[in-house]
């Protein structure tokens, strides 16, 4: 009998998997579209941006607006700015993340509550929501136009996400594992960095490349403290191309794709643990 | 004693909480202090202080004749974005749980936008948009959808609402990844479980799965509802707001006030509106994660 039922069942099994496949890939492929569009646009020459009907592939391909693009704007400095910023505010958030993230998960102290609710509500603000608040301290403190106030507001406006993740990750870890390490003499402290951070490596990337991708990423705030090209990030200084008279396309996208190509790349790799990060104050 | 004990832990965690403190209350709270204060404030449109305003920041953005429209098209922006980006990323996630060949590429192409600046994602929109060179008119004429192409941002309303498919476009992949996790919690044991029952694959889904992923989608949703709220760089990029005010929310409005109309008290006090909007979203989100607790 089931050598009569089994390729029947089979037979609907793969008819089902194939619609389900292809469906599966129409969508990738449709959230995929718009880089793809944007990276034939890159490769297309000047005239050919240009053309009436426009056309989907270049007829010429243009591998050499990759390079132009370096030399129509300061894109090396750009991407200098945004790396020094984004490491800065990154570094920040590790060391003042990493012991709180570890106190709250070890300790029920008094004020824990409030604590994790005040942690809560930075990652609810949004800095667009308090720009001009910012700019306001900002301008105060004589900080316009300097990577360090970038640094500060991006650090603090993404504390939020590192704690979450990093305290969730401490709190896997077995207390026994720290004991044995307090008889054995060793400090909390040194107990933290011997032991604990060893075992939460993937929090501590997830922190990391979380928080670096949102500096990156970021644009109003940029937008509003930075003014000149030597301190705009990438984000600002190639918006710049927009608005002229002549917008530079090709070049426009030569210069985004090198500056999302690696963020989607690290973006994939903490894919797994991202939302736990994003969720997990809510929850707590 | 057991108070005493109480006590000493609470300063003994001061060392390791303080430097997150300090984050929090110089570069978060201060500047929404600073804001509030400032929308009750006169400043030159140079930036200096010139005194107390009373409520006359208030009275001026109050008098602003295209107010009232901005704030229900503000409305319609979170309300229909938080919609369909829900609606459409309840399959979405269903597809990425599936198995089938090719399904880790499938995640890394709908991640994309979530790790892609969305500055970026907004321009290649635009362009896709271009009444002229714009791909989009000549997919759909090559399809015989269109005889000629169309200015997709010609005119108000339908602008508008490109600006909210980009922003639903960009919004699908955090939420799908969220609700996602939350399928992926759910043993299999029960799916099967469901099946042998004969339920449909539809009935399974509303009474079994959906219950059990809704946790994670209200958590999705009230984050989202604060994302789109203050959403910037879509309509910035796309349309500016314009033409005038009239694709505007109060994000761009109290941007376009302070930087373009340099008139910071009245833009402090748009922003400390969209403030208390905020905290009421938040004070939403404390509810929705406590009767999850409680649960």
């Amino acid at each position: 009998m089931s050598t009569i039922v089994m390729p029947k069942r089979q037979k609907r099994f793969t008819g089902k998997k194939v619609s389900l496949t292809i469906s599966a890939w129409i969508l990738g492929f449709l959230f995929f579209a718009p880089y793809l569009q944007m990276l034939l646009t890159a490769l297309k020459p000047k005239e050919e941006i240009t053309a009436i009907p426009p056309t989907y592939f270049p007829k010429h391909w243009a591998f050499n607006n990759f390079v132009g693009v370096w030399k129509e704007i300061p894109l090396a400095t750009f991407i200098k700015s945004s790396f020094i910023i984004s490491l800065s505010a990154t570094l920040i958030v590790i060391f003042i993340a990493v012991p709180a993230a570890y106190y709250v998960a070890r300790n029920n102290f008094r004020g824990r509550k409030v604590f994790l609710f005040l942690v809560l509500v930075t990652q609810m603000f949004a800095p667009t929501a308090l720009v001009i608040g910012i700019f306001r301290e900002i301008a105060k403190l004589h900080l316009v136009n300097t990577y360090l106030a970038l640094i500060l507001i991006y650090a603090a406006f993404n504390m939020a996400f590192s704690i979450w993740i990093l305290s969730s990750f401490f709190s896997s870890i077995p207390q026994e594992v720290e004991e044995a390490a307090w008889i054995d003499g060793c400090s909390r402290l040194s107990t933290l960095v011997r032991i604990v951070l060893p075992l939460s490596l993937p929090g501590l990337a997830t922190a990391f490349i979380f928080t670096f991708i949102a500096a990156w990423n970021e644009f109003v705030i940029a937008l509003t403290l930075t003014s000149s090209p030597e301190h705009e990030p990438l984000t600002v200084g190639l918006t710049a191309l927009i608005g002229f008279y002549q917008v530079q396309w090709q070049y426009l996208f030569a210069g985004s794709l090198i500056a999302i190509a690696p963020v989607v790349v690290l973006f994939a790799l903490i894919e797994k643990w991202l939302v736990g990060g994003l969720t997990a104050g809510s929850v707590k | 004693m057991p108070k005493m004990h109480a006590r000493k832990s609470r300063l003994g965690a001061l060392p390791w909480i303080f430097p997150a403190l300090f984050m929090i209350f110089a570069f978060v709270l201060w500047p929404a202090f600073e804001m509030i204060r400032t929308s009750f404030q006169e400043v030159s449109t140079s930036g200096i202080t010139q005194g107390w305003a009373g409520i006359q920041n208030y009275q001026t953005l109050f008098a602003n004749p295209d107010l009232p429209n901005v704030l229900i098209r503000t409305f319609i922006w979170v309300a229909g974005i938080v919609f369909f980006t829900i609606v459409i990323s309840l399959p979405v996630a269903q597809l990425l749980n599936a198995k089938y060949p090719g399904r880790k590429l499938v995640r890394w192409a709908v991640i994309i936008p979530w790790a892609a600046s969305v500055v970026m994602s907004s321009t290649i929109w635009k362009w896709i948009l271009d009444p002229y060179y714009g791909v989009l008119n000549k997919i759909l004429m090559d399809l015989h959808l269109l005889k000629e192409p169309v200015d997709f941002l010609a005119n108000v309303k339908q602008s508008f609402a490109w600006l909210m498919i980009v922003a639903v476009f960009v919004s699908i992949p955090f939420t799908s990844f969220v609700i996602l996790a939350g399928l992926s919690t759910i043993p299999d044991d029960i799916m099967e479980a469901s099946r042998v029952d004969g339920a449909t694959s539809w009935k399974g889904y509303r009474n079994i799965t959906f219950p059990l992923i809704k946790p994670a989608l209200l958590v999705a949703m009230a984050i989202n509802l604060i994302n789109i709220f203050n959403a910037f760089p879509i309509i910035w990029v796309i349309t500016a707001g314009g033409p005038g005010y009239e694709t505007d929310t109060t994000t761009t409005l109290g941007y376009k006030i302070s930087f373009r109309d340099q008139d910071i008290g009245q833009s402090a006090s748009m922003a400390s509106i969209n403030l208390v909007i905020i905290l009421i979203f938040i004070g939403i989100f404390l509810k929705v994660s406590k009767s999850q607790e409680d649960k």
